[in-house]
């Protein structure tokens, strides 16, 4: 191809990317319309007295309330802890899950030997270890995390369990065809091909972090965004627990949303239907 | 010259799979290897790739013993097997990682526009067509120039025209470097107009039941009476390799079917 006609292309691909990012806009604004539009009317019924809003607070009042902790610094206190606990979780999680789903999806031994056991504990409810993780590890900081930890292991360990033992053989020698070596072979095809579930059970134990976080800071914590829901209930301040439950809902969303466009420029490759239904 | 002593395969379930094949191909030659379903020809183009072991036997390129892949030796299988995390260029060069990336990159753009897909080069391998993906597998198998190219029935999954088209691409781009081409096959047509020298295999245990020689010159044009006459003798070796009754071949049984069933 010419420069020429690179130009004309580039000219020619302009406007349709910007039409087409405008439609894109556009389809991302409905999703819009349900939780606004329920917003409005309860705001206007709370303004017409159709009802008083002390236990289900109007918007305006949820906004003023974050608005508050915000400006006074204990939004970004507790927003701080409860990132924290996660961050740390989540490292350890994804960690072991990594360690010990890459070691049973790669030896048949391993497997044999770690996989009953780990998955006899993935079906116990997680919060069962709330009691013992406090004898073990305390009130404070180390228990949290350690259940957070719980969390996130689980998906991030079957995730990639699953990715290795369900990576194409055909694929594989291919590269035993090209005389890869062990590490080569590692690097080269089983890597990038277990990437795509990898970031999948990456955000599937990020979810259930930010679960378990909740559940940590809910039995005892003395800030968290789990402590505002706590005291809220214990003063009797709806709209305090709406606020904590919107900042999570933010945060969550924001976590995982860093996940994917950081492993977005990785998974191009990916067929693209999955992709072009989510934009139709 | 591949040297293939007795070459023998039996599997753990007690299978055998092939027995005692003993074949020297030059180098340069076409070989197609074709036989019904369980008479070994996929286990043998296994054992020469080095993908597999031979349970009995030896395999020699030059003298050296095959046991393992050898740089040598290269593969086409039945489906491209394109990696698709690397872009069309990239799955060519993948045997090329040792080069420098300039002489890498000269090579896998000469390879791609010979295989006329030169304008394909950043394209992800799930945006091509079936032929253009077996294309971009012919040079990725090529391009680090093997002495010996295998070839597991590279053609089967595509349709008759395409399949027609990516024959001739081959012999075009065999004369380039005139590699040895050992091509498995169950399809008569494809054997004799590619090949030099055609093994027929028969099953249970597979093992080589007869060798046809080709000597048609190239191109070969499909519908001669010569062509034709292979065709039918090809035919009635596999026949007889199943111990059917052998059909008359003055009738239409064969006509114009280019798949053997």
């Amino acid at each position: 191809m010419s420069a020429g006609e690179m130009s004309l292309t580039a000219t020619i691909d302009r406007p349709r990317t910007a039409r087409r990012n405008a439609r894109r806009l556009r389809l991302a604004l409905v999703g819009f319309v349900l939780p606004v539009g329920l917003g409005a009317l309860w705001e206007l019924a709370v303004h017409a007295g159709l009802s008083n809003g002390r236990l289900v607070p109007p918007p305006s009042v949820i906004f003023t309330t974050l608005w508050e902790l915000a400006r006074t610094g204990e939004l970004w206190v507790h927003t701080k802890a409860t990132v924290a606990r996660v961050a740390a979780g989540f490292v350890l999680g994804v960690a072991a899950g990594t360690l010990f789903g890459a070691l049973t999806g790669y030896s048949n031994f391993s497997r044999r030997i770690l996989d009953p056991t780990l998955q006899a504990l993935r079906s116990i409810p997680s919060i069962a270890w709330v009691p013992l993780f406090i004898l073990w590890f305390g009130i404070f900081e180390e228990s949290k995390v350690a259940l957070i930890a719980v969390g996130v292991f689980f998906p991030v360990y079957l995730g990639v369990m699953e990715a290795i033992l369900t990576v194409d053989r055909k694929i594989v020698e291919v590269g035993r065809a090209f005389r890869l070596s062990g590490p080569a072979l590692v690097r080269r095809i089983l890597l990038p091909a277990v990437l795509p579930s990898y970031i999948v059970s990456l955000r599937s134990g990020l979810g259930l972090g930010w679960m378990f976080v909740v559940a940590a800071e809910l039995l005892g914590a003395s800030e968290g965004l789990g402590f505002l829901l706590i005291d809220g209930q214990q003063l009797g301040k709806p709209a305090q627990i709406v606020a904590a439950i919107v900042a999570f809902a933010v945060i969550g969303k924001v976590t995982d949303w860093l996940i994917e466009i950081s492993a977005a420029p990785l998974l191009r490759w990916q067929d693209a239907y999955g992709r072009e239904a989510r934009e139709a | 010259m591949l040297v293939l002593e007795n070459v023998s395969k039996t599997y753990p379930n007690g299978v055998n799979a092939l027995e005692g094949f003993t074949a020297k191909i030059r180098p340069g030659e076409i070989v197609a290897v074709i036989g019904g379903s369980g008479c070994g020809k996929s286990t043998l183009l296994r054992a020469i790739a080095g993908l597999d072991h031979a349970t009995r036997g030896a395999i020699t390129l030059d003298g050296d013993r095959i046991t393992a892949p050898h740089e040598k030796i290269g593969i086409i299988f039945q489906e491209p097997r394109l990696l698709p995390w690397l872009n069309v260029a990239d799955n060519v060069g993948f045997g090329l990682n040792d080069l420098p990336r300039p002489d890498r990159e000269q090579r896998v753009a000469a390879a791609l526009s010979r295989v006329g897909l030169a304008d394909k080069a950043r394209v992800w391998p799930r945006e091509l067509s079936g032929g253009q993906a077996q294309r971009v597998a012919i040079a990725r198998a090529l391009v680090p120039q093997p002495e010996v190219l295998l070839l597991d029935e590279p053609f089967s999954a595509l349709d008759a025209f395409t399949r027609r088209d990516l024959q001739d691409h081959l012999l075009d781009l065999w004369a380039d470097t005139r590699p040895t081409l050992i091509l498995v096959t169950h399809d008569v047509d494809e054997a004799v107009v590619l090949a030099d020298r055609i093994f027929v295999m028969r099953p249970r245990p597979g093992r080589l039941f007869e060798e046809i020689p080709v000597y048609l010159a190239r191109p070969r044009d499909r519908a001669s009476e010569l062509f034709e006459a292979l065709k039918r003798r090809v035919l009635t070796a596999l026949d007889r390799s199943l111990d059917r009754s052998v059909p008359d071949h003055q009738g239409k049984s064969v006509v114009g079917e280019g798949m053997w069933w």
